[in-house]
């Protein structure tokens, strides 16, 4: 086929194009028509397709995700906003924390081990873009029913690529979820999330600035992996009889991309760079446009000095390629010999394709020819926007009315006992450290906590032991009862897990994963979800400073659980001052802090013990979440509390089981007054946490909780080696243990 | 005098700046190190750190071993200076011949990361000096192919010798055979385990515990007073 170049295009107007297997609608096509003058060449169509994609440009979600900018908590913490490669948040000491959460949700279920690596490495990259070291990386991960066959194929694969990249990267794993559900099988859900650190001088913007400057690509050759992997995978629901997409799957090389991170941070701190990007989806063709995009002129490419892998790639498979580890940055020509120098230390390959223009066109060459001209800013930040007609579903009103508190409850002791272990030995509330085993959460000596903490904590400055906290939560069987609230609950958790680690809640960054936008029942739980994160993030003064949407997680008209999923940051100024959750000395109290109320709508027991999904998700109250957190923070920072753990799903019973297994100690508990058994030990009512208190700090505590209006209870102590609910049951440790140990490897073993 | 011990970089290492730190936590210098210098820039001892080194690819350690580096690491090695490898710096002293034996794919096929508990078996090396023989210990181990193997002459001639160092308890995380978590050369100078101790050397950091830290000690007495 001849080159299909700038001016064969405008001489040839009536050339049919592949527009829509590309993935673009009619009139988008039309669009780009117009914006050119001229029908597009095949690399111009190749960008736009691939930049215009759901997954790239956002069409769908932008008209709710501006909620994140027009209600933003004022904060001063805030260096870096929405719209970069990741949020900046400034963590005092001189120190600025990059943190972002992305998903790889459909590589993953095609292939499961590539598409988790790959989804580790593109987050890794874009937090190194903003000039900062990752420090830490998480995996909240949604798999199918646990017992359902194909988890088998899919969990095992992702949890090996999730170790086997990120190990490789010397990147500890401190955190994450796995939850299972039916609504998953199709759609597993593989979100990653990376921390990065660096001083407030050295955040780097993704610009092209500075005519005469150079563009470099460094890192891996270009070869035919990826290719159109977010038109055709990211955007568009899986047809069970449509042909393999197994090539559209990235193939990444962790080995490559330690190497780049560290040439990158070397080259950081020689400040040659004027301006970078990683090139994740779309490749070449979203860091060049964004680039050129953000820049103040224009940009020039010879598209043929691209190192490649495979010698007879075409222009637009380079454009549209996805291969991992590479980047582009921008370099003023007296400072490209140094970088040059410096990628070769790394036996990282180094091109100098391009440079920046005066004019105000992306243009691109192979061979000397023309192929690409066009504005950048139309195919980076100008792309199509959808109002896509949304409403509420006609079964929600059903689905809420369908109360949890209509369902059977224990009769006796006995039950009460069975469903107990029954619960903690579930899925998705049994250990999980079969998975979170295979990661290493030891390198690079600065773990303070990991999973199964409630924060993951990691110490950013080793004289002074300031620290940050990251926890992330979702819950979609509360958000498919009520997107809303659903969407709260989940950041509530997240800062509240934060807090009870010790650390103060800064911002946040999230991954809303939904089903298709053509749906409107979906677009409505979006619509719903966003705006209840976005008022929730305001209540709580937390911004969401970046993240991302993967839409379309549906098989036919089958969609996920609305799965908002939030991280939270936090920082502590004195490591040394984190709580624990581990019950760890006898004779402590155990307090718990908040309001329980007989919510059981969602709930982890309404799911085992009844297979129930049905009623509202427990009641928010943001301004409990609050004064929760203030407490949990001065107990933790006035030494008064020695162990924290949330209360969430699984309710009051998974929380003491979790703390008295990690801490080797049982513990004796005593309904509170105004209770019954059942709803102390099962319901997942919001606000709460458990924390464990030396006596000697009980009434200083409970003055303070008392004084601040948080109502507090004294529901037992540390003691023996069992379980025990005073009246009602024991269960040694060593039974419970078995229970919620033995799940998970039986199931994938 | 203060002691000083180089940390070698190689491409892919990743515990290279834990170590050095480690070192600087037990009192002496650390010196960072990197692959392609043949210059040990005179330090008095060695460590090889643990990671992906090349991407283990071809084999653990098996293209480490050819770095500039290691021909000087080799030489001084041999003539007594105290080298330790860690994980992955263990796999490529063993690919360098300075040890016997090689790691394999672990027998349960995934990587491991835990909290393990270890027997000091003898005190006689240069970096265990500050252990008692039999001294139980718990330190990090991570890797994924960590199952140490050698023919059975060459295991009892360790057995014989004094030369298994470390031995797991309570559990073989990998496979090693005779429960094998490190070795040492004849001279007692060069040491190699899969675990890590430059990860327990804080109370607050990873496990809680500063059981690796006498490695460290260890070493730094024995060069102080020499």
């Amino acid at each position: 086929m001849s080159l299909d170049t700038v001016k064969h295009a405008a001489g040839t107007p009536e050339s049919a194009q592949p527009w829509k297997e590309l993935g673009l609608k009619e009139d988008e096509y039309a669009r780009i028509r117009e914006i050119l003058g001229r029908r597009p060449t095949g690399a111009e169509l190749a960008m736009y397709s691939v930049m215009w994609s759901e997954h790239c440009s956002y069409k769908s979600s932008k008209v709710h995700l501006k909620q994140f900018g027009e209600k933003a908590p004022q904060t001063d913490a805030l260096l870096v906003g929405i719209g970069e490669n990741a949020g900046v948040v400034d963590v005092g000491q001189g120190y600025a924390v990059t943190f972002k959460i992305e998903s790889h949700n459909h590589p993953s279920y095609i292939e499961p081990y590539q598409g988790a690596a790959t989804g580790v490495g593109g987050i890794v990259r874009d937090i190194l873009a903003m000039g900062a070291r990752p420090v830490a990386v998480m995996d909240p991960l949604r798999f199918g029913a646990a017992d359902h066959p194909d988890t088998k194929r899919v969990l095992p694969g992702v949890v090996a690529g999730v170790g086997g990249y990120g190990n490789c990267l010397g990147l500890p794993n401190i955190g994450g979820e796995v939850v299972f559900d039916p609504c998953y099988q199709g759609n597993p859900l593989v979100n990653a999330l990376c921390v990065g650190v660096m001083k407030h001088e050295d955040i780097h913007l993704a610009q092209a600035s500075g005519t005469g400057n150079k563009v470099i690509l460094y890192g891996a050759r270009t070869g035919g992996d990826g290719i159109g992997g977010v038109s055709v995978l990211a955007s568009e629901t899986f047809d069970s009889t449509g042909p393999s997409r197994r090539p559209a799957v990235q193939v990444g090389d962790p080995f490559q991309e330690k190497l780049l991170i560290e040439c990158t941070l070397e080259i950081f701190r020689e400040q040659l760079v004027a301006g970078i990007q990683d090139l994740g989806g779309a490749g070449l063709s979203c860091a060049t446009s964004e680039l050129a995009s953000a820049g103040s002129g224009g940009m020039r490419v010879e598209l043929d000095t691209v190192p490649l892998r495979d010698a007879t790639l075409s222009p637009e498979e380079i454009l549209m390629s996805e291969s991992q580890e590479r980047m582009c940055a921008i370099v003023e020509p007296g400072k490209v010999d140094r970088f040059l120098e410096i990628c070769e230390k790394w036996d990282v390959i180094a091109t100098v394709i391009g440079e920046v223009t005066e004019g105000s066109r992306l243009e691109i060459f192979w061979h000397g020819e023309q192929i690409v001209d066009v504005p950048p800013r139309s195919v980076a930040h100008e792309g199509p926007t959808y109002h896509r007609p949304y409403a509420r579903p006609d079964w929600q009103d059903t689905l809420q009315a369908d109360d949890a508190g209509r369902l059977a409850r224990p009769a006796n002791a006995e039950e009460l006992r069975a469903q107990v272990l029954a619960l903690v030995g579930s899925p998705n509330q049994a250990s999980k450290s079969w998975v979170t085993d295979q990661y290493d959460r030891f390198v690079q000596g600065n773990t303070v906590l990991a999973q199964p903490e409630d924060s993951g904590v990691v110490r950013i400055d080793a004289d002074t032991n300031l620290g940050v906290a990251l926890a992330t939560d979702g819950n979609g069987r509360y958000a498919k009862l009520d997107p809303y609230t659903g969407a709260q609950l989940a950041l509530a958790e997240a800062y509240r897990n934060v807090a009870a680690t010790g650390a103060k809640p800064l911002a946040v960054s999230d991954c809303l994963n939904f089903g298709s936008p053509e749906d409107p029942a979906v677009m409505w739980q979006f619509a719903e979800a966003t705006r209840g994160l976005a008022d929730g993030c305001l209540a709580l003064g937390t911004p969401v400073t970046g993240g991302n949407v993967s839409l379309y997680n549906q098989t036919g008209d089958q969609a996920i659980h609305p799965t908002p999923v939030v991280a939270v940051l936090g920082v502590i100024d004195d490591v040394n001052r984190r709580t624990p959750m581990a019950f760890s000395e006898q004779g402590q109290l155990i307090l718990l802090l908040g309001d329980t109320r007989e919510e059981f709508g969602g709930s982890a027991w309404s799911q085992v013990v009844h297979d129930h999904l049905g009623g509202l998700p427990p009641a928010v109250d943001l301004e409990r979440e609050k004064l929760l957190a203030e407490i949990l923070i001065s107990g933790s920072r006035d030494g008064m509390i020695d162990a924290a753990h949330d209360l969430s799903d699984g309710g009051l019973i998974q929380a003491v089981t979790e703390s008295c297994l990690r801490g080797g100690n049982g513990a004796r508990l005593v309904v509170p007054d105004g209770l019954d058994a059942f709803t102390f030990l099962f319901s997942e009512s919001a606000g709460r946490a458990i924390v464990a208190v030396p006596r000697s700090e009980e009434l200083r505590f409970t003055d303070m909780c008392g004084a601040r209006g948080l109502p507090v209870s004294r529901i037992g102590v540390i003691d023996g080696d069992a379980v025990e609910v005073q009246g009602e049951f024991a269960i040694p440790l060593a039974e419970l243990g078995a229970a919620h140990e033995a799940t998970i490897p039986g199931l994938l073993v | 005098m203060t002691a000083r011990i180089g940390v070698v970089t190689f491409p892919g290492t990743l515990d290279d700046r834990d170590t050095q730190r480690a070192i600087s936590i037990a009192g002496a210098e650390a010196v960072p190190l990197w692959h392609r210098d043949k210059d040990l820039k005179q330090v008095d001892a060695v460590v090889l750190p643990g990671g992906f080194s090349y991407g283990d690819y071809l084999r653990a350690g098996a293209i480490s071993r050819f770095s500039p580096v290691m021909g000087a690491i080799v030489e001084q090695a041999n003539g007594g200076m105290p080298v330790l490898g860690i994980c992955n710096g263990f796999q490529v002293l063993c690919e360098a011949h300075l040890l016997p034996g090689a790691m394999l794919r672990n027998t349960g096929l995934h990587f491991v990361c835990r909290d393990q508990k270890l027997r000091v078996e003898t005190s006689a090396t240069a970096w265990t000096a500050d252990y008692a023989a039999g001294e139980e210990i718990s330190i990090p181990l991570k890797n994924i192919d960590g199952r140490y193997t050698a023919d059975e002459r060459t295991l009892d001639e360790l057995e014989s010798e004094g030369r298994v160092v470390f031995r797991y308890q309570e559990l073989n995380p990998n496979g090693s055979l005779r429960d094998i978590a490190g070795i040492s050369n004849a001279a007692g100078n060069v040491v190699g385990l899969m675990p890590h101790p430059e990860h327990a050397v804080e109370p607050l950091i990873g496990t809680g515990r500063t059981d690796g830290l006498a490695f460290f000690t260890s070493v730094i007495k024995k060069l102080v007073t020499a």
